[in-house]
């Protein structure tokens, strides 16, 4: 989702340009330096078919309702990180300028989210790690989807911190990150499955642009280090998520009823938090956040939500378990696929 | 993300807007660009509860509408059309912050409602200077206003080449939905396969296309460099444009006009 | 310049997945002729077009523009003096208005503004098209964007124009506005084309390729004369000499 001038401060929003510019000159002296001048025309006509692309729809399996590629992972994966950037940054732009999608001050906020984490973060660490040694087919698809989720779920945190921290919108920080995150996930999911298949297809026509096989670094060291950015991430993001989940509701109380000296407000608030907080147990894989169920009787009038001793540190060790189980899973998948790979003499298919 | 007909129309109905002649369209670009990325700046800057400050703001719009002789009607359709997902986020501040603010009359009207409407306000402003920013002064030439202020080159010829082929793509992306559309029935054919299949061989001939514009571009002596013989000239016209524009966002940021006025007649009337 | 010819010997071209397009070409085109080349789809027509300025280098053979062997060295100076229109006008204007599409050219030469300028307009004022000055390419209509696209090339001043189907996607009015504006061009032209009536009167010369090969070279009355070597080539005569539907 793109970023609005609305809901943004002339700081968040200028700090934010600051970066996206600073990225942008990088790239392009990069891209200026680089070998083909064909790169002008490419990534031009490449910009053009994202756009384009993006405004054709498909219907997602099972739910009924229509979705559109994002497009920057692909980019990322045809012209290599920088040009990827700044083609993105150009649709973007043109986007911003045409269809106001988000704002002109916010269209800084919104090529660094959706161009700097798919072509800087998920696109190195995932998929040109896990495709390393060589493409195949399933590393194809593993590598494209993991990598699409990842830059789809730190841009989404880039939305939310950004708004949170312009402080136009009241809407708390973990309300917020809940309600965007899953959607991104589902989000990226898709994206990741449909970026993968246009790969294939291409791949077929052209094997040149797609399965570079560069070093000669063996297969397990390539899964270390797509797991490690993996792990980095998630930690960062369960951390953050748990701590804040705790804490605000709280400091959205104590100062309301400090200002206005008026506990029915108060109360009133605590309807919308035990909502929110209904809200995070649908969501959450741990409900409640705590470890054990039965806590302190007092504290559950008090704010409708269930705490023991010490709700900040049990928030932050749930967000650290899940994270931590969300690798393994990633890890226990990783070791299939390879068995499976090893299964077939270890020759790539297709 | 518009329909991808719908979206093609829009790009080239600002289009045709821009190639219109006004005394502000004739501006040098740069002057409207710069002056536009104040009045966002100037807007986002006011307090999160501001609702009286932002109302002057709107002159500015409405100055660039009747002087570029812009049609309001279509504008205004396309913020109603634009609102939802910045009025989804901004409908939670009522909810959340209920300290009574002032009195209308008998009404409390809570920080939460002003807020919300201060977005609300916002979005209208910060929108509507970025479409009109496009339909006074056209595409190409803020790309070129933008070099000139020090974007980098790579990044001003990529947007020029890719507004270039925007509609060829559009237009080739069009006839593939068509296509598609006259074999689709109960549904079938829409979903992710075909997608992909679709987008794949529209990707294929892109990259054909590419190679052919750059054979082009070498036939013709290109070697890495994009040159463009334009000329660009900052005058009278955009010197007061600026000042004027710049200084009325001045004032109205700093003081609350709307609010001096309301008071001024209050006492008055007193 | 009357030393500008175009002489190709023996050209050989294979394409890196192994399809030999070209399997030894030979001709010689003298200065200010029209030579149409003509040929079934896959023939080898556009792989032809595409060493005589450089963009395919040959496999084996050679390729002479006047007095300059076509090699990576050479390849500015041929460009300079071959314009080559291509098959999509959409390929060729890449620029964001009409102008700065006819001046892309004269720019890359190094030429001053003012010589640009004169150049541009000289250009647009031979194809009729200097009211389209600043229009954006999306804008301009088949036959409007066929004539741009040859004004980008003629603001270089080759000596030898190269077109890829230039009749192709016209309606009959743009058509005969193109043939009409060809017939006065002094340039040695080239012509590549299914559009057999447009050589009829455009052409004195016809080179037929098929399979790779030069299957006929001579005056075209008499090639299009020749029924056994037209069907030998996937080709049929002109519609013009093909006897009237109506009364015949």
């Amino acid at each position: 989702m793109h970023m609005s001038d609305a809901l943004l401060s002339p700081t968040v929003g200028g700090a934010m340009w600051a970066a996206t510019a600073g990225t942008m000159a990088y790239c392009s002296k990069k891209v200026g330096k680089e070998m083909d001048d064909i790169k002008v025309p490419l990534m031009g006509v490449l910009g053009a078919f994202v756009f384009a692309a993006q405004m054709i729809n498909f219907t997602i399996p099972g739910t009924g309702s229509s979705g559109h590629i994002g497009g920057g992972l692909l980019l990322a994966v045809l012209l290599g990180p920088h040009a990827a950037f700044l083609t993105l940054a150009s649709v973007l732009t043109v986007q911003a300028l045409f269809f106001a999608d988000g704002g002109l001050l916010a269209l800084g906020s919104n090529i660094f989210n959706l161009g700097a984490f798919p072509c800087f973060i998920a696109y190195p660490l995932v998929y040109r790690a896990i495709n390393k040694s060589g493409t195949t087919k399933s590393r194809l698809v593993l590598s494209t989807t993991v990598a699409a989720i990842l830059g789809l779920q730190l841009g989404s945190l880039g939305v939310v911190l950004q708004t949170t921290l312009s402080g136009i919108a009241e809407l708390p920080f973990a309300s917020f990150l809940l309600i965007m995150q899953p959607i991104h996930l589902a989000i990226g999911l898709v994206e990741g499955l449909v970026t993968a298949a246009v790969l294939l297809f291409i791949r077929q026509a052209r094997p040149d642009l797609v399965g570079e096989a560069d070093g000669k670094t063996t297969a397990a060291w390539s899964v270390n280090r797509i797991l490690l950015g993996l792990a980095v991430s998630f930690l960062l993001i369960g951390g953050i998520v748990s701590w804040f989940a705790s804490s605000r509701p709280d400091g959205l109380e104590w100062s309301i009823a400090k200002t206005t000296g008026n506990r029915e407000i108060a109360e009133r608030e605590h309807d919308m938090h035990r909502s929110l907080a209904e809200l995070q147990e649908k969501t959450a894989l741990m409900p409640d956040y705590a470890l054990q169920e039965d806590s302190a009787p007092e504290t559950v009038a008090e704010n409708g939500r269930r705490f023991s001793m010490d709700p900040r540190l049990q928030t932050t060790a749930a967000g650290l378990i899940g994270g931590f189980l969300t690798l393994l899973t990633v890890l226990i998948l990783g070791m299939v696929i390879k068995k499976s790979r090893t299964r077939h003499d270890g020759k790539p298919s297709l | 993300m518009p329909a991808i007909d719908t979206g093609f129309y829009d790009i080239s109905h600002l289009d045709t807007l821009a190639a219109q002649d006004s005394v502000i369209h004739r501006l040098d670009p740069r002057a409207k660009v710069l002056t536009t990325l104040c009045f966002v700046l100037a807007v986002v800057s006011c307090d999160s509860h501001a609702v009286s400050q932002l109302m002057p703001f709107f002159f500015f719009p409405l100055f660039l509408i009747v002087l570029g002789n812009l049609p309001v009607l279509y504008f205004c359709k396309k913020l109603i059309l634009l609102s939802p997902f910045v009025l989804f986020i901004g409908i939670f501040n009522p909810f959340l912050d209920r300290t009574v603010m002032l009195h209308i009359g008998p009404m409390a009207v809570s920080g939460g409602w002003l807020s919300f409407f201060s977005i609300f306000l916002r979005f209208i402003l910060t929108v509507s200077v970025a479409f009109l920013l496009v339909a006074t002064t056209g595409f190409t030439a803020v790309c070129m206003a933008l070099e000139k202020l020090g974007a980098p080159k790579v990044f001003t010829v990529q947007l020029l080449f890719l507004y270039r082929y925007i509609f060829v793509l559009v237009d080739e992306g069009v006839r593939m939905v068509r296509a598609r559309a006259l074999r689709c029935f109960n549904g079938r054919g829409t979903g992710l396969h075909a997608f992909s299949q679709l987008i794949g061989s529209l990707l294929l001939r892109t990259l054909d296309r590419a190679q052919r514009i750059h054979m082009a571009m070498q036939c013709r002596g290109f070697r890495g460099d994009i040159r463009l013989n334009r000329q660009l000239r900052i005058g009278r016209p955009e010197i007061l444009f600026m000042a004027g524009n710049l200084l009325f966002f001045l004032l109205v940021r700093i003081y609350n006009v709307p609010q001096l006025l309301g008071t001024f007649l209050l006492e008055r009337s007193l | 310049m009357s030393h500008h010819i175009v002489e190709v010997r023996d050209l050989q071209h294979t394409y890196p997945d192994g399809t030999h397009a070209l399997r030894g070409v030979s001709f010689l085109i003298h200065h200010g002729e029209s030579v149409a080349i003509v040929g079934a789809n896959g023939a080898g027509k556009s792989t032809l077009l595409q060493h005589l300025n450089g963009y395919l280098m040959p496999t084996a053979g050679q390729v002479r523009i006047g007095d300059l062997p076509l090699t990576r060295k050479t390849m500015p100076e041929i460009r300079r003096t071959v314009g080559m229109v291509f098959q999509d006008p959409d390929d060729q204007l890449f620029m964001p208005s009409v102008y700065d599409d006819v001046a892309f050219g004269p720019l890359n030469l190094d030429l001053p503004g003012e010589e640009v300028d004169k150049r541009v307009i000289r250009a647009l004022e031979t194809v009729e098209a200097l009211h389209l000055r600043d229009r954006p390419p999306y804008k301009l209509s088949g036959g409007q964007k066929r004539r741009v696209a040859i004004a980008s090339v003629l603001s270089m001043a080759p000596d030898i124009l190269v077109m890829d189907e230039p009749s192709s996607g016209l309606d009959p009015r743009a058509r005969n506005q193109l043939i009409s504006l060809l017939a006065t061009f002094r340039h040695t032209k080239i012509i590549a084309t299914h559009d057999l009536d447009l050589v009829l009167d455009l052409c004195e010369r016809t080179i037929i390729i098929h399979e790779g090969q030069v299957m006929a070279d001579g005056p075209t009355t008499e090639i299009f004369g020749n029924t056994e070597l037209l069907s030998a080539s996937h080709l049929e005569k002109p519609l013009r000499m093909q006897g009237c539907p109506v009364c015949s």
